[in-house]
């Protein structure tokens, strides 16, 4: 990122907290609005008591397991079913059932059926994103070039070194949008998994603190976790993404 | 080189990697393109298919590289197979080198940039396809192919869209190439010079469906195999 690039996200990012200052300062009700400033104290009592960390961790542990899960299913489904007529012709009609089952329904099922556990959640939270995942892979699938194909097969390349450095890396635009997309829905269903059904993770915590009507620590903990989605997007799928794109640049 | 032309007498050389061809008939969704068609090629020996464009070259070369399996007949080919598309058919996300290792797994580092060297691209190993002309995307497609030891070796209009002086280096390199490897080879192409310099068999594709037409052997008398599609048919 340039130096002006950098300069333009963190006005953009300056101008959003004014906004929020102003409407503090218009509510003028710490019950209902609280200024940025009113939060650093619940955050640093809540950090010092490691409640924060603890229900952080339990949380990225869900959004990771759903994460690894979904884009495992996903990628492998929507390849098959770009790849095959036939199989696309079969599961097709599943895929449009679970794209429009909404989140809820397959919440509030898996945990009825399975029980209020950690399985029962992160399956949910999987469900959810799958036909997602393979919907978008399925397209990439279907970009496959038929000339590598040829190729790879009239050299006779062994399926594992075909699959990992012919497939994937014609399938790596769609991955990574995948992937971008599914991180952010993700941890968004993982919160609303915790807050019907565990008893930690910001999820749990945020349904605490609305029963109490305790803003501020549903502020504080909302932003903690948005503060660690954001550290993962730049650290780590930004990198990845520019290190996987680099022969197009080169 | 005396050899009859009868399915047995193929099949017995084939044991000396020899490519035989039998095509009974191929067609596209009822149109059929490719009638009876049939004919066999011997280590060493460059076997060049002419044809106007559109005849069914290109789907001939496809059914025998074995990437087009859908067609009646029977193709037998060695198990070191290389070919040349019309495009230069790259990875464009891995390394010149790495387009011959990752295609080659037993290809070490050194002859893979010896296999660079030798198609004029030494100096290019850690260079992505992107980064080469065309030209020199089209020596690196013919040095993977030649880097296999490739038992045969098929060409498919490998010098289309070159200007003149690159068309005739690539020219140049691939007769040595082949001059040095002796692969058995089939070469499609529409150029009468191309196929005259490179084959020593030519072959014309004509006809709807198309059929072997006729068989000339440039630079080296009479053979007995003149006709032999028809023979086979």
């Amino acid at each position: 990122m340039s130096n002006d690039a950098r300069g333009t996200t963190a006005l953009s990012l300056a101008a959003l907290v004014g906004l929020w200052v102003i409407a503090a300062l218009l509510t003028a009700d710490a019950q209902i609005l609280p200024a940025p400033w009113d939060l650093v104290a619940p955050f640093v009592q809540e950090l010092r008591s490691g409640a924060l960390l603890h229900h952080l961790g339990a949380t990225l542990g869900r959004v990771a397991a759903a994460f690894v899960l979904a884009m495992g299913i996903g990628v492998a489904l929507g390849l098959l079913m770009g790849r095959s007529a036939r199989a696309d012709r079969w599961l097709d009609p599943w895929l449009v059932v679970f794209l429009n089952l909404p989140a809820l329904v397959v919440i509030v099922l898996c945990y009825l059926w399975i029980g209020l556990t950690e399985v029962a959640a992160i399956l949910a939270v999987s469900l959810n994103k799958i036909p997602n995942v393979a919907t978008l892979l399925r397209e990439g699938a279907r970009a496959l070039s038929p000339d590598l194909d040829a190729m790879a097969r009239v050299y006779a390349m062994p399926a594992r070194t075909r699959l990992r450095h012919v497939i994937l890396p014609q399938l790596a635009p769609y991955v990574a949008g995948a992937a971008r997309s599914g991180v952010a829905l993700i941890w968004k269903i993982v919160l609303v998994v915790e807050f019907l059904g565990r008893s930690n993770g910001i999820g749990f915590q945020i349904h605490m603190y609305f029963q109490l009507f305790d803003v501020a620590m549903v502020l504080v903990y909302a932003l903690s976790f948005i503060a660690v989605m954001l550290a993962v997007e730049w650290r780590v799928l930004q990198p990845w993404e520019a290190r996987v794109r680099r022969w197009r640049t080169a | 080189m005396a050899r009859v032309a009868t399915m047995g007498g193929a099949r017995a050389a084939l044991a000396h990697g020899m490519t035989d061809v039998a095509i009974r008939a191929k067609a596209f969704g009822g149109t059929p393109v490719l009638g009876p068609v049939a004919f066999s090629i011997a280590a060493g020996e460059v076997v060049a298919i002419l044809g106007p464009s559109g005849i069914g070259k290109s789907t001939l070369l496809r059914i025998v590289a074995g990437i087009d399996r859908d067609y009646e007949g029977e193709v037998t080919r060695p198990d070191r197979l290389a070919m040349v598309f019309q495009e230069p058919v790259l990875l464009p996300w891995r390394s010149a080198r790495d387009n011959l290792r990752l295609v080659h797994p037993g290809l070490s580092e050194s002859d893979a940039e010896a296999a660079l060297d030798r198609v004029g691209l030494g100096d290019k190993a850690a260079a992505f396809p992107g980064q080469l002309s065309l030209g020199q995307q089209r020596r690196l497609a013919l040095a993977r192919a030649f880097a296999g030891r490739p038992e045969l070796l098929i060409l498919d209009e490998p010098f289309v869209s070159l200007d003149a002086a690159t068309a005739e280096a690539m020219l140049a390199l691939t007769e040595s190439l082949i001059a040095e490897a002796r692969p058995a080879t089939l070469l499609v192409t529409h150029s009468e010079t191309e196929a005259a310099r490179l084959a020593t068999r030519i072959l014309r594709l004509s006809g709807r469906p198309a059929t072997l037409a006729g068989d000339a052997t440039p630079g080296q008398g009479g053979t007995n195999e003149t006709g032999e599609g028809h023979g086979r048919a």
